[in-house]
């Protein structure tokens, strides 16, 4: 029951980030959706054994929360789906790399990678609606059906998810001091809440035939592309490409020392 | 079995982006020719049903623990693997974004490793094949407690292919699989089991709601006789499918325990077999990782990565940071937290004025 509440909750935080009137919200989602590509592909494709790079590539994701007015916690609670993966693979690097500095230096590289590229995952979810993205993938030409079952699948996951939290309560009630549902109510339970979201389709199917879908989606605003919106990018990319092609760490770290 | 970003580089996951886009561009090609309408709608909600379930807790008789549904499987059973596909591309797409469960990049991956050998694989190949004539309960439960197995064994292996074609990890191939291939057997197995519990109950209710079943069944007369006779002997039939539900759990529970004991230890008697013919082959036992598709991808990816070796550039050393660069880094760092800090300074006072 908790895990679900969890769920719907994270959903709902979510959503109010994006609603707010933030600079970095009002940013064009196509400008963020691609910063956020491009850096994670700047970031995974740093060497392994890089870790001065690694460091200063955290530039992306402090700016962007700070921009955004985002916590760091709740990027850190979303961690913990996708770490522990992580956390395996890289755990045994410093037993089976060439030695061992090498392979904390590289489980470390790791690390920092997963946790950048979580963090600027949550960054673009928390200031940029699914509409927004849908748009965005619209622009850059996702085929329509995948777009609309995409945006149908958001909308009815919260109703879905709190009938799953009904169900369960209801379950709970009646059969007290059970883990989770028992094997023989699998099908029975399951299989009529399959059959009732089948049925439901099918009314979402008329209503939404009746308001006039005919396979597009229609937005409400079509955003333009300010000039904000590409200074945005091109300042970023800039910064980018000097943190990945120049040796500007090493030459900064060389006045230090 | 959902892959981070930081497990690929961008030589694989561009790769199994490719992969996976054009078996989306042929699921579209495929649902846009069979030009249902109703589809899409279906598809979302199936999409969140699919979601939600996934939220639910399943006790497993015996064990503390509890499972899930097996996604792909029952959306190929329900919409067809084209159709199935594309709404679980549209599931991963959404459960990467909203609960960071996979990265943005590795989705061409997570797609591929959980839609296309789940939806495709399983609905093509098991699903299909064994429901040719027909669907009994038996014949459910086979077919998705065996497309669940094989499928998630699949995706399990291809994940360890994927990392280690990126070069990220120092673990070697053995030990990554045996790790990785006898969970996801017991995973696949409980999927399979919640899975084709729901699906038998949907034969019972709604048997029209099953794709890709008994085409052949109302061809000819004699065949409709044989349905009906079914019908007659039904009762006995779902004591049967009842008493076997159970058994099935039973058998399957004792051979996934068998089967995980025999992979590891045939994993932990056999670590120098693959070292033997490592040496037998390159003249070394200590590659850093094993097989020639390391090697292959490892050339894919300094032809096609951004900057191949720059951490090699100017440095002898085989770890590539030097002193100034990690200082320089740490200098970088301290700069921007600095920055930072003033500009949420300056907007904490505008919010004031």
């Amino acid at each position: 029951m908790s895990n679900i509440d969890n769920s719907l909750k994270e959903i709902g935080k979510l959503n109010d980030l994006q609603q707010r009137n933030q600079w970095l919200n009002n940013i064009h989602p196509l400008v963020k959706l691609l910063l956020t590509v491009i850096y994670i592909l700047l970031v995974v494709s740093v060497d392994k054994y890089n870790l001065g790079q690694m460091l200063v590539l955290a530039i992306y994701p402090f700016m962007v929360f700070n921009i955004g007015d985002l916590r760091l916690k709740e990027a850190i609670y979303r961690m913990r789906l996708i770490l522990p993966l992580v956390m395996m693979v890289g755990m045994f690097n410093p037993i089976f790399d060439s030695s061992i500095e090498a392979g904390i230096i590289s489980m470390v590289t790791l690390m920092l990678k997963g946790i950048y590229t979580v963090m600027v995952a949550y960054a673009l979810i928390a200031t940029t609606s699914i509409e927004a993205i849908c748009y965005a993938l619209r622009q850059i030409y996702i085929p329509q059906i995948l777009v609309v079952v995409i945006l149908l699948i958001y909308r009815y996951i919260f109703i879905m998810g709190q009938e799953a939290d009904r169900i369960m309560t209801a379950y709970k009630l009646r059969a007290p001091a059970q883990k989770g549902i028992n094997y023989k109510a699998w099908g029975s339970l399951i299989g009529q809440w399959l059959i009732r979201s089948m049925d439901r389709a099918e009314s979402v199917y008329e209503s939404m035939q009746l308001r006039g879908f005919r396979g597009e989606y229609a937005y409400a605003s079509k955003a333009k592309i300010r000039l904000a919106d590409i200074l945005y990018l091109i300042i970023w990319i800039g910064v980018f490409a000097v943190l990945r092609f120049t040796d500007i760490v090493d030459v900064i770290g060389g006045l230090f020392i | 079995m959902h892959m981070a970003d930081a497990l690929l580089n961008p030589a694989v996951a561009g790769t199994m982006y490719v992969a996976t886009a054009s078996a989306a561009a042929y699921s579209i090609r495929k649902v846009k020719m069979e030009s249902d309408p109703k589809k899409i709608p279906v598809m979302g909600v199936m999409g969140a049903f699919v979601f939600a379930t996934q939220m639910l807790n399943f006790t497993i008789p015996g064990t503390g623990s509890s499972g899930h549904l097996c996604g792909g499987m029952m959306l190929s059973a329900l919409l067809g693997p084209e159709a199935g596909f594309l709404t679980m591309i549209g599931v991963l797409l959404v459960q990467c974004l909203m609960f960071a469960d996979g990265g943005l990049l590795a989705l061409g991956a997570n797609i591929w490793n959980m839609a296309f050998f789940g939806c495709f694989i399983g609905s093509l190949l098991i699903w299909k094949p064994i429901m040719k004539n027909g669907a009994s309960k038996t014949k459910i439960a086979v077919a998705t407690i065996l497309g669940c197995v094989l499928t998630l064994q699949m995706g399990a292996f291809s994940v360890v292919l994927e990392t280690l074609a990126s070069g990220i990890t120092e673990l070697p191939f053995n030990i990554f699989v045996a790790t990785m291939q006898p969970i996801h057997l017991a995973i696949g197995a409980v999927e399979g089991l919640i899975t084709s519990a729901v699906l038998i109950f949907i034969y019972e209710a709604r048997p029209e709601m099953l794709w890709g079943v008994g085409r052949n069944v109302n061809v000819s007369s004699t065949k409709m006789r044989d349905e009906n006779s079914d019908v007659s002997s039904s009762k006995a039939a779902e004591k049967n499918g009842r008493l076997s539900f159970k058994k099935t759990l039973a058998v399957l529970a004792v051979v996934a325990a068998v089967a995980a004991g025999v992979i590891s230890l045939y994993a932990s008697s056999h670590p120098d077999g693959l070292e033997w013919s490592m040496e037998q082959v390159a003249g070394t036992s200590e590659l850093e990782a094993t097989g020639e598709a390391y090697e292959v991808a490892d050339n894919i990816q300094s032809t096609t990565s951004i900057l191949p070796d720059y951490a090699f550039k100017n440095s002898d050393s085989a770890l590539g940071t030097t002193t100034s660069g990690l200082v320089g880094g740490l200098v970088v760092v301290v700069v921007c937290v600095g920055v930072s800090m003033i500009f949420k300074f300056f907007r904490n006072g505008k919010k004031e004025v």
